[in-house]
């Protein structure tokens, strides 16, 4: 079998913040259905990573490719073409408070891909159902649970149809007992061949998901490998010393 | 007929802008301390007075607040000559402004004391102050902090209200302003200068307002 | 003894109702254009290019520090040796419209400064333009924080406009004066006007921030 083509192909990043090197060359290539786990400390760079993939920051130097397409951060509509194949589920929900469920998985199909009325209505309860919210269209933001947010911000997300989904933390803003139920929908999402890079503290979960683990340490990947390999036989201390960490 | 200069302009309105300054000032020290008698009512414990104090406050500030500034000043001068005083246009622009700004500055600083956490009166009752040691000794220091930059923001409210006064005849900034155009024909320019003096006045007061505002917020 | 004589003012009570017509007709005009001036000077001060932020910055400072009146001279005496004459009216409304978008355009960027961050990162990362984050993401909640303050300013406003009779705009007050110039009873007819002021406060007021959260930014933004 031929390998395919990366979705996601990044080369040489670098970024710095200030006179603090966060990322300090990364080259990682994804194919497409994959689904990567990226642990590590934190302040090892792995959220800034992701957000330079969503062009949410911009790089210093290095390359960033998405379906074989260069990442161009000086063009708007490059960007925005970028951003409907690339979607991103952050560690504080951010839905919009103004708007009840239904319009914020609607608003960004309504104005981006001119998906209005009863089709984008549709597709939004769909959505909803997905991922278990098909009573909640009507609700308000602040009426929901944290997990339940979560869930439509995964639909909001999906909604644009991306090829793949970025997940910073989703689950770290969340109390205990609503983890489970988030995790359920990526793993769902997972299951069904979407290419998923998530930054992750939950290891049991990168364990039985992912098909491959980054360990990030200071700005570089320091070790990777399938997820069977990665947890039960680390190759360096720094690994060994995260891990040991956690339990 | 005398020509006049652009200096001329200028030469008279200053000269006018000094009733802007006294009356401003008039109504900022009368309005702050019948402000201060206002605020003191309301902060009266809750008792068949308080509430009664409380209430006759609020009016007094809805009323005040509520009502256009340029009315109060035409009630005060013919509400004076009504009770058969001497009006002139004086005293109708000083009460009239005086009773504007305590009711102004009656909200704001009730907004400050507002501001001081519940506790605080609390943490002092239980240490067996009386209520007028809790508010003197621990509340008033602490509110008094929050009240400086919001008080002398209001400065600037009230000079710019005394530019109503000329309505009812006084001569200051704006008047003089009015009277110059009559006599030279040209408007733009002196509006454009009665504007300049004003913010000349005013702007000096706003960024400094906003400077202590922002080492209040700095200090927290 | 001090007697006074309502029944002479109050039997003008055709004037005075359309006076307070006209006066709700300009503080209508001055919310809605003022209000949009605001937001977009509050976009200028944010979001905007360096050279339109200094542009907008000057024109709040310049307003927030002069009187209205003054203001309004410089518009209705003023503006005719620059060739443009404007009504009474529409001097006034001009005038109203100015002052309110300078004080809305403050109180809207301090909405719009306690954004919190990942709003306008979740609105990008949607694919959406920075001007529909602006308008779609960002102005909504920004307006309701800040809706009481704005509430305020338009009643402050709104008494303001009393002054509009100084240039023989035909609002509340102007008629004020109009009566009492015919019947002699200044203080009656000046306490009916402000009693017809503080009810449209009043008023005013209370169907501000009725409508602000149901209509204006929320519960539903629709569109």
């Amino acid at each position: 079998m031929v390998p395919a083509e990366p979705i996601v192909d990044i080369r040489g990043l670098r970024k710095r913040f200030g006179s603090n090197e966060v990322l300090r060359g990364i080259d990682l290539a994804v194919a497409p259905g994959e689904v990567v786990a990226i642990i590590g400390r934190s302040g090892s760079g792995k959220s800034t990573l992701l957000r330079c993939i969503n062009g949410l920051e911009s790089p210093d130097a290095g390359t960033l490719a998405i379906e074989g397409r260069p990442m161009r951060l000086d063009d708007p509509r490059a960007m925005r073409d970028l951003r409907q194949r690339v979607g991103m589920i952050f560690q504080s929900f951010n839905l919009f408070p103004h708007l009840d469920v239904g319009h914020n998985i609607m608003l960004a199909p309504g104005l981006v891909k001119g998906r209005r009325g009863a089709q984008g209505e549709a597709r939004a309860r769909q959505l909803l159902a997905r991922v278990g919210l098909d009573d909640k269209f009507e609700a308000m933001p602040a009426q929901l649970s944290g997990g339940q947010q979560q869930r439509v911000a995964i639909a909001r997300a999906l909604a644009m149809e991306p090829q793949v989904l970025l997940c910073d933390e989703i689950t770290s803003a969340l109390d205990p007992e609503l983890v489970a139920e988030v995790l359920a929908v990526v793993e769902m999402l997972a299951s069904e061949g979407m290419t998923l890079l998530m930054v992750t503290h939950e290891m049991r979960f990168a364990r039985k998901v992912a098909d491959r683990v980054v360990f990030m340490h200071e700005g570089a990947i320091h070790e990777t490998g399938p997820a069977s390999e990665l947890f039960t036989r680390p190759q360096t201390t720094e690994l060994r010393q995260f891990l040991a960490a956690l339990d | 007929m005398v020509e006049f200069t652009l200096w001329d302009i200028l030469r008279n309105l200053l000269l006018a802008a000094r009733w802007t300054v006294a009356l401003s000032l008039i109504a900022f020290v009368a309005g702050g301390a019948l402000g201060l008698l206002l605020v003191l009512a309301r902060t009266l414990p809750a008792g068949a007075v308080g509430r009664w104090a409380g209430r006759c406050v609020a009016l007094h500030v809805e009323v005040f607040q509520g009502t256009p500034l340029l009315m109060q000043l035409f009630l005060a001068y013919f509400g004076l000559a009504l009770l058969g005083l001497e009006v002139s246009a004086w005293l109708a622009a000083a009460l009239a402004l005086t009773l504007h700004a305590s009711a102004f500055l009656a909200e704001i600083w009730r907004g400050c004391i507002e501001a001081v956490p519940r506790g605080q009166w609390d943490a002092a009752a239980s240490l067996a102050l009386t209520r007028s040691e809790q508010l003197r000794r621990v509340i008033a220091p602490q509110a008094l902090r929050i009240a400086i930059a919001p008080t002398v923001g209001f400065l600037v409210q009230v000079i710019k209200g005394t530019a109503l006064a000329s309505v009812i005849g006084f001569i200051e900034l704006a008047k003089a302003g009015t009277m110059i155009t009559n006599a030279t024909f040209r408007p733009f320019a002196v509006y454009a200068c009665v504007a300049a003096i004003y913010f000349a006045m005013c702007y000096p007061v706003s960024a400094f307002s906003r400077r202590l505002e922002r080492r209040l917020n700095g200090a927290r | 003894m001090v007697s006074l004589d309502f029944a002479a003012v109050l039997e003008q009570w055709p004037l005075l109702v359309q006076g307070i017509g006209a006066t709700i007709w300009l503080v209508a005009l001055a919310a809605t254009l003022g209000g949009f001036l605001g937001i977009a000077c509050a976009w200028a001060r944010t979001w905007g290019p360096k050279p339109l932020a200094w542009l907008a910055a000057g024109y709040v400072e310049s307003i927030r520090n002069t009187p209205f009146i003054v203001q309004l001279f410089v518009i209705f005496f003023g503006l005719p040796s620059a060739g443009v004459r404007l009504s009474p009216e529409w001097a006034s409304a001009l005038a109203m419209v100015i002052n309110l978008g300078a004080y809305a355009g403050e109180i809207v960027r301090a909405g719009v400064e306690a954004t919190p961050r990942g709003q306008v990162e979740a609105g990008l990362s949607l694919a959406l333009t920075p001007g529909q984050v602006f308008r779609r993401v960002v102005v909504p909640p920004a307006l309701a924080r800040v809706w009481p303050a704005m509430v305020s300013q338009i009643v402050i406003v709104m008494l303001g406009s009393a002054v509009c009779g100084q240039i023989s705009a035909r609002e509340l007050s102007y008629f004020a004066n109009l009566i009492q110039s015919r019947n002699f009873r200044a203080f009656e007819a000046y306490l009916v006007a402000t009693a017809g002021y503080l009810v449209l406060a009043i008023a005013l007021r209370r169907l501000l921030l009725w409508v602000g959260p149901r209509f204006l930014f929320g519960t539903v933004w629709r569109g």
